[in-house]
């Protein structure tokens, strides 16, 4: 085949770093089904565990590939969705599930706007807007719950935003894929997708070509702290409460999950697909290394430095 | 500080002895070429102790390619280049600076939020007890350098507070303190009031006393016989004279620097104008510091080519006009009825496009690919139901890259990769796809190469011929003179002069006799700009 056609192997030689995320899946799934195979790597029920821990990062990681391409960043995701899950458990208590639901919605949108006011009006780059808004949105999760789990009873809610399967397939893998299928669409085929790109790769220049840069960026801020309140709700759904601390660090896992998947950090080149690869990738190097029976000390070193190699690995040298 | 002192006050000795010193700067036979384009052909520029030394030419005469050589960025193909009698070999940025060379001075070494003092001495700060850094030791040694150079700058003072002016004597005022012993101005006074361009003046006077060597680059032609002892003009890569200030008078000096056409674009016809109605008009407009109460009418069917000097304002009029830059005051008419221009969306809805001056970063997504950034502005027009359509896309960028000639192996590969004169063309592809009635283009040929060049002027042309209006912006006289049916002179943001075409025509030239004719015409405009400039500085 490469002999066959010369002009693809050098393209695949040039472009290599490009898929660098799929060759490490590959590679490190390898690794894992050769030397984990007897503590159950394979076993189906452990695999679709994997999905079942990475939707919620894999959906707040959907939006963070348009908040990056637009090049901004949302370090607040992890608290907001933890400050999600315990205004759904509240409304729900209250008012039953539909309430919940607006609830969560509501949050986010919140969140979002105000996100997208600070940074686009008052002119606080998001870095710093979305690092304080992680404290403020932790701090009211704890102040409206007094520090407490709050139950949810509502089994409908919970089966449709966590423990729920159909046909033994868990329902976190459809909202997971429903996500990432809208995500790619917009970002490729809509306007509005080009128009984030056109943002973050060059913003001067989409300015002048009359995009109106700050109502996008408005609008990834938004679009990130609503979903991550969805990443919430499927906390609670899964967990059936709410409670302060689901969600905590998860920017982190996010980000990364973005940045392995091909997201440049610096705006204009995003991939949903590749995000939700990246995502993938985080929970099955997690499961791994707890089937290989590290401590958690050991984890949070490996996982750091896997990570690290695949992110220099995919950066383009000049 | 004082070693340094006595070397400036001995080379001071000043003007009498000075044949005797060897040059500050001898650049002999210097030649460069840029794949198989000639910048520079034997070139040689020799520079005295103490003089101002004024680099004179057209845009692309190999000003900066010289300089360039001179200070280490470019390696010449041939020649030698000595510094105050020391021959230097392998000339490297750093290198020409330990020699001696000091340029760039656009404030670009100071760091704002340092004061001056700190700026000054930075990476070579003075240390007190327990190796600690002293700024009052800094503060102490600035105050006298400064004292010594008669420069009017507090040394304790925030740099970011400082106006223009004194930014620039506090960079130049630094590279002295770091033995330059040749300062390179580039065009030193664009960003200054007419007030500190004296106070600059007396201070190059000041260096000049003290032995300084001062290459000075401008195109104002009164300041240049204000400041210069001796001028080199240089023209398409080669040296055509250099000879005391006495023996140039202005008119002498702009024949040299446009001098006999070999090359030209006055191969690019222009057919009769069928002016048509007006369709952009400017009343009274404003814009926050530039333009200032411009009124002008472009009509369909007319080239209309805006001349002036960098910082004239130019650009900025045509920022304005294209909604990116606010209208502050006035009144912008489309077909006769006044619009409304506050954003770039409401422009391009008026059916105004600009090509802008910064291709890099206003005109293309340099990651993007070629197809992406030639829908850019049209998008809307792209969807259906929400979803962008590939097949529109792709016939548009088609469209856009056949009518173009646009060298690209396919609309999908990133304009990065492009050639700048294919990257400009997408620029304009892009503004095209927008099918402006009214299009702005701000020095659309900078940086490209000569082909593409006579393509774009033609393009113009054709644009016009099919009853657009266009304005057209450069800084090479004979490409405006080429392209444009009417030109009108900007200087310090005002406009000065509104002239047809024909009247820098010299009828005494034969009409066949194309390449004197020009010659004759860019000597005309290049007089309307000098003059513009001394009616601006007055107001």
């Amino acid at each position: 085949m490469t002999t066959a056609n010369p002009s693809l192997a050098r393209s695949f030689h040039a472009n290599w770093r490009q898929y660098i995320i799929y060759i490490g899946f590959a590679v490190i799934f390898v690794v894992f089904a050769l030397t984990l195979t007897d503590k159950g790597f394979l076993n189906p029920n452990n695999l679709l565990n994997i999905v079942r821990q990475t939707a919620m990062i894999a959906v707040m990681a959907v939006a963070m590939t348009f908040v990056l391409s637009a090049g901004e960043i949302d370090l607040s995701v992890g608290a907001v969705a933890g400050l999600a899950t315990v205004t759904v458990a509240m409304a729900i208590a209250v008012a039953g599930p539909v309430a919940g639901v607006a609830a969560g919605i509501a949050t986010g949108l919140a969140v979002g706007m105000f996100n997208g006011w600070l940074t686009t009006r008052i002119g606080i780059p998001s870095f710093l807007t979305t690092l304080a808004m992680m404290g403020i949105a932790k701090g009211v999760a704890m102040w409206v719950s007094n520090t407490a789990a709050v139950p949810i009873l509502s089994p409908g809610y919970s089966w449709l935003f966590g423990g729920g399967a159909l046909i033994g397939v868990p329902v976190l893998l459809f909202w997971m894929l429903l996500f990432g299928a809208i995500g790619h669409v917009v970002l490729r085929r809509t306007g509005f997708g080009r128009r984030v790109l056109a943002t973050g790769g060059g913003e001067m220049a989409a300015r002048y070509s009359g995009i109106d840069t700050k109502a996008i960026k408005f609008r990834v801020l938004v679009l990130s702290s609503t979903a991550a309140a969805f990443a919430g709700m499927l906390y609670a759904g899964r967990l059936q409460s709410g409670r302060f601390q689901l969600g905590e660090g998860d920017e982190l896992s996010v980000i990364a999950a973005a940045v392995l998947g091909g997201t440049s950090l610096f705006g204009g080149k995003g991939t949903i697909i590749g995000t939700i690869v990246g995502a993938l990738m985080i929970g099955m190097i997690n499961n791994g290394l707890i089937l290989m029976g590290l401590e958690f000390s050991q984890q949070l070193i490996a996982r750091g430095a896997i990570i690290i190699l695949a992110v220099a690995l995919s950066q383009k040298r000049s | 500080m004082g070693a340094r002192g006595e070397m400036i006050v001995q080379a001071a000795g000043g003007a009498p002895g000075a044949e005797d010193l060897p040059l500050a700067v001898s650049m002999t036979g210097i030649s460069k070429s840029f794949g198989g384009v000639r910048a520079l052909d034997n070139v040689s520029l020799k520079i005295r102790r103490g003089e101002v030394h004024a680099l004179l030419g057209g845009n692309g005469a190999g000003k900066s390619t010289i300089l360039k050589v001179l200070n280490g960025v470019h390696r010449p193909d041939a020649g030698t280049i000595a510094v105050c009698g020391t021959e230097l070999r392998d000339v490297t940025p750093e290198a020409a600076r330990a020699a001696g060379i000091a340029m760039n001075f656009q404030e670009l070494s100071l760091i704002p939020t340092l004061t001056v003092a700190q700026n000054v001495f930075l990476t070579r700060e003075a240390k007190g007890g327990l190796g600690l850094i002293d700024d009052r030791v800094a503060e102490r040694q600035a105050a006298e350098l400064f004292a010594m150079l008669d420069v009017d700058v507090d040394p304790r003072a925030l740099v970011g507070d400082l106006g223009s002016g004194q930014k620039q004597l506090t960079e130049i005022a630094k590279a002295i303190s770091q033995d330059a012993r040749v300062l390179v101005l580039d065009e030193p006074s664009t960003a200054l009031a007419v007030s500190d361009v004296d106070r600059l003046f007396v201070f190059l006077r000041k260096l000049k006393a003290r032995g300084v060597a001062i290459i000075y680059v401008s195109h104002r032609m009164d300041e240049i016989a204000r400041i210069s002892d001796r001028a080199t003009i240089l023209r398409d890569g080669r040296h055509v004279i250099t000879a005391p200030l006495s023996d140039l008078p202005i008119d002498t000096m702009i024949e040299h620097i446009v001098g006999k056409r070999s090359k030209g674009l006055s191969d690019v016809a222009r057919a009769a104008v069928h002016r048509g109605e007006a369709l952009l008009e400017l009343r009274n407009v404003s814009g926050r510091h530039k333009p200032q109460d411009i009124t002008l009418t472009v009509h369909r069917g007319e080239v209309v080519g805006l001349a002036g000097l960098l910082g004239s304002g130019r650009s900025s009029l045509a920022r304005v006009i294209a909604g990116i830059d606010p209208v502050r005051a006035g009144e912008i008419r489309i077909n006769g009825k006044a619009v409304a221009i506050g954003k770039p969306a409401d422009a391009i809805a008026a059916g105004i496009a600009l090509v802008p001056e910064a291709r890099a970063t206003q005109g293309i997504i340099p990651a993007h690919s070629v197809a992406s950034n030639m829908v850019l502005a049209v998008l809307d027009r792209m969807t259906r139901a929400g979803l962008i359509k590939g097949a529109d896309v792709k016939s548009v960028a088609d469209a856009q890259i056949q009518r173009l000639a646009i060298k690209t192996a396919s609309r999908d590969h990133a304009v990065s990769t492009l050639s700048g004169g294919n990257q400009q063309k997408v620029v304009i592809g892009k503004w095209l796809a927008t099918d402006p009635d009214l299009l702005v283009l701000d020095e659309p040929t900078a940086g490209i190469d000569i082909g593409s060049k006579s393509e774009i002027i033609r393009l113009v042309r054709d644009l016009a011929a099919a009853g657009k209006g266009i304005v057209f912006i450069s800084s090479e006289l004979s490409e405006l003179l080429t392209a444009c049916d009417r030109i009108l002179v900007l200087s310090e943001a005002r406009l000065f002069a509104d002239l047809p075409r024909e009247a820098f025509d010299d009828p005494a030239i034969p009409a066949d006799d194309t390449a004197h004719r020009l010659q004759a015409a860019e000597q005309r405009l290049q007089i309307e700009i000098q003059e513009a400039l001394k009616q601006g500085q007055k107001v």
